[in-house]
Parts: C-alpha cells; sequence; structure tokens
C-alpha cells in the first residue's frame, strides 16, 4: 500500500512537515516495494483558504491509503474520511522515523481533527 | 450623494463623526452602518419602527442521484470550496463566494444553488436619519455580502453616509465602492499614519476624491498633517481631544451633545465636499 507523509524535503531522511495543508510535497512511500515517489503541494503554500482540502485530494489523487502528517484540521479530515484514507498525526522528526513508527503499530489512526483550522 | 467615513486604522472615531455627520446633515439622510462585524451607530441613535431581515447567499447543493464525480465543480472552484471524495462531492459552504461557476459548469446539472444566511439587515427610523445596519452572522467570515446588501437597501435618490469597516481589506473596498467622496479619519500617532498611509494608497487605486479628518488632533504630534502636507491631501477638520467628548460616548450620546460647537464646522466641511 501506498502512504503519503507531509515533508518540506525530498526523501526519506528529510523533516517532517508539521503541517498537513501547507506542506511543500508529500513523499508517497510503497510499502511493498520500499521505494517512493514525490507528489507536489506546493499550489497550496499561499492558497488563501481550502489548503488542507487540496492537499487531501492531492494525497487521495497518488492512490495513498493513509497520511502521516503532525497535525490534521477538519476540512481536511473530513476529505480525506470521506476518501477513505487513514489519517495518522505523529511527531516523529523525519519522514523515515514516522514510516518506522508507522510499520511498528506505534502510530493510532485519528478519529477526528487534532487541531482548529489555520492552526499555525 | 455618497459619502463614505473610512479609516484603516479602527477606533479613530468613524462611527462618531457618521453619527455626527448624519444629524447635521440637512434634511433627510441615510446612515449604513456597514461595520458588519461589529456595527455600533446603533448605540448613538434612538430608533424607532425598526424592520429586520436576513441576508441570504447562494451556495452549492450537489444532487447525489445526479453527481457523477467528475470533479468539474471542484476544479472551478478557486475558494476549494468543493471537494471531490471518490465519487462524493463535499460542499464547504463557508469557503464559498457564491460565484456560481460549479452549478454552470456541472455536465450533469446536479448542482443547484441554495439560500445560506449569512446576517440580518435592520432598519429604523431616528429624527432626520433613515438608519440602516448589517450584521454578519457569528461563525461566518464573509462580511461584503452582507455589506453590499446594506447598500442595495439604500434609496440611491436620498443621500447615503457609509460608516466602513476598518481596514483596506474586500469589506472596507465593498462598503466605500461606488461612492463620491470619503473622509478618511485618523489620529495624531505612528500607528494612525501608518494605516492613513495604507487608506490613502488604497482609495487612490478606487479613484474616489478623499480628504483627512485629524480625531483627538492634539494627543499625538504632527506627522500626519505633515504627510497630508507632503502629498497633497485636503486636510478638512481637526478635531481636539476632549473628555468632554469621551464622556460623553461612553454614555451613548453624540458627541455634539458634548460639543455643539462642532456642527458648524461638520456642516461647513460636508458644504465643502458636496
Amino acid at each position: 500500500m501506498k502512504i503519503a507523509v507531509s515533508t518540506s524535503g525530498n526523501d526519506l531522511n528529510a523533516p517532517l512537515d508539521p503541517r498537513f495543508g501547507r506542506a511543500a510535497r508529500f513523499v508517497i512511500y510503497e510499502t511493498e516495494t520500499g521505494t517512493f515517489e514525490l507528489a507536489d503541494n506546493s499550489q497550496n503554500l499561499n492558497a488563501a483558504q481550502g489548503a488542507g482540502i487540496q492537499a487531501a485530494q492531492n494525497a487521495a489523487s497518488t492512490g495513498a491509503a493513509a497520511v502521516i502528517s503532525g497535525h490534521f484540521g477538519p476540512k481536511a479530515f473530513r476529505v480525506l474520511s470521506a476518501s477513505k484514507i487513514a489519517v495518522y498525526p505523529s511527531t516523529a522528526a523525519t519522514v523515515r522515523e514516522a514510516l518506522d513508527l508507522y510499520a511498528a503499530g506505534k502510530l493510532t489512526a485519528a478519529q477526528d481533527a487534532d487541531v482548529e483550522g489555520h492552526w499555525m | 450623494m455618497q459619502i463614505a467615513i473610512a479609516s484603516g486604522k479602527g477606533g479613530t472615531g468613524k462611527t462618531t463623526l457618521s453619527v455626527a455627520l448624519a444629524q447635521v446633515w440637512d434634511g433627510p439622510v441615510q446612515l449604513l452602518d456597514c461595520d458588519v462585524e461589529e456595527p455600533n451607530a446603533s448605540i448613538f441613535l434612538s430608533l424607532k419602527s425598526q424592520t429586520e431581515k436576513r441576508v441570504f447567499v447562494p451556495v452549492p447543493a450537489v444532487d447525489s442521484a445526479r453527481c457523477t464525480g467528475c470533479g468539474k465543480c471542484a476544479a472551478i472552484c478557486q475558494f476549494n470550496a468543493l471537494a471531490v471524495a471518490g465519487k462524493t462531492v463535499l460542499v464547504f459552504t463557508e469557503l464559498c463566494h457564491s460565484c456560481g461557476g460549479c452549478a454552470r459548469i456541472c455536465p450533469e446539472k446536479a448542482i443547484t444553488e441554495v439560500p445560506f444566511s449569512v446576517g440580518t439587515i435592520r432598519q429604523g427610523q431616528s429624527g432626520n436619519i433613515q438608519f440602516m445596519e448589517g450584521r454578519l452572522d457569528v461563525g461566518r467570515a464573509m462580511a461584503p455580502p452582507v455589506i453590499r446588501a446594506v447598500k442595495k437597501a439604500a434609496d440611491p435618490k436620498l443621500p447615503v453616509l457609509i460608516d466602513c469597516p476598518p481596514g483596506t481589506s474586500c469589506p472596507m473596498i465593498t462598503a466605500v465602492k461606488g461612492s463620491d467622496f470619503i473622509l478618511l479619519v485618523t489620529e495624531p500617532t505612528p500607528f494612525g499614519l501608518h494605516d492613513l498611509t495604507l487608506a490613502v494608497e488604497t482609495v487612490r487605486l478606487l479613484n474616489i476624491p478623499f480628504g483627512v479628518i485629524i480625531n483627538r488632533s492634539d494627543a499625538g504630534d504632527n506627522r500626519v498633517v505633515e504627510y497630508c502636507k507632503r502629498e497633497n491631501i485636503r486636510l478638512l477638520l481637526q478635531i481636539p481631544e476632549s473628555r468632554k467628548i469621551a464622556e460623553a460616548c461612553s454614555r451613548g450620546e453624540s458627541i455634539l451633545s458634548a460639543a455643539p460647537e462642532l456642527a458648524p464646522s461638520l456642516r461647513n466641511l460636508l458644504e465643502e465636499i458636496r
């Protein structure tokens, strides 16, 4: 399966971006092969509104079944859950660390948004 | 004749001055409180025979039986108010700017526009003043539709004074639009000058004649006067700091009750810009 992880960098050692909607891109990690691709999300960096909504659609269009980021606002969460994508908030420092925590079963799927919109 | 009272910085005396200008107006005048996020001009007026009506904006409703999830509606929406999740379209009503693009582009005619309540307009009479106020509902983010509704409710054949919201963004621009003259009320402080400068740049872009009023003119320094000179801006009136006026305002009374001597200067000012 594919997992989307928000980041400001370009590889698995890059920092996990704690912002979901306004992350520059997603690492799309394929668990079966251990390979990854990058999905651009930069159109949302300066979006006046609805960055979380757009980011959720971007993540969905990659075919990801789960997303990992620092926090998820209510609108992003609504789109992700309607798209049947599992949502995992994480405090991991890097993309790799987040993926390792996920593989070890140490991340808990969120049942609701964990921050208000525009939390940062 | 439509005169807008704006400022840039909040708390400079727009409302106080708007009410006083309406009170010295020779004949019937309409006073529009367009500061719909916190309308307060009515505090200074004893209003008779008030009426109220709701303000609605059109927002999309999706007929899921007809929707194929093609995503054209979400793609055309510049405000991310629509999202496609699988075969379902989600509507984020509070982000919608009511452009109607989604309903037009939908190939299945699955989207209709339905009314969404965003605020209230209140009207009442106080002496020569026909008063109108817009009030944005708590939790709504977009003031312009309510401001437009207040302005639309006014009689275009009668003179209009508009008490504008502070700032220089969409609400302020919606409020001043169509005015024949803008009065920019400021105070002689660094903050007052900073926001006055932004307001001047904005109204110059809108190409509307304007002038400046300095309120509490002896409470700060000379920087606003110097700025107006430098920029060739008409300095129309200076109202000195006065404890009497502050006390009257705190009791919900017009400044004219505390400083009746201001009435002739306000009448002169109106003569000058009319």
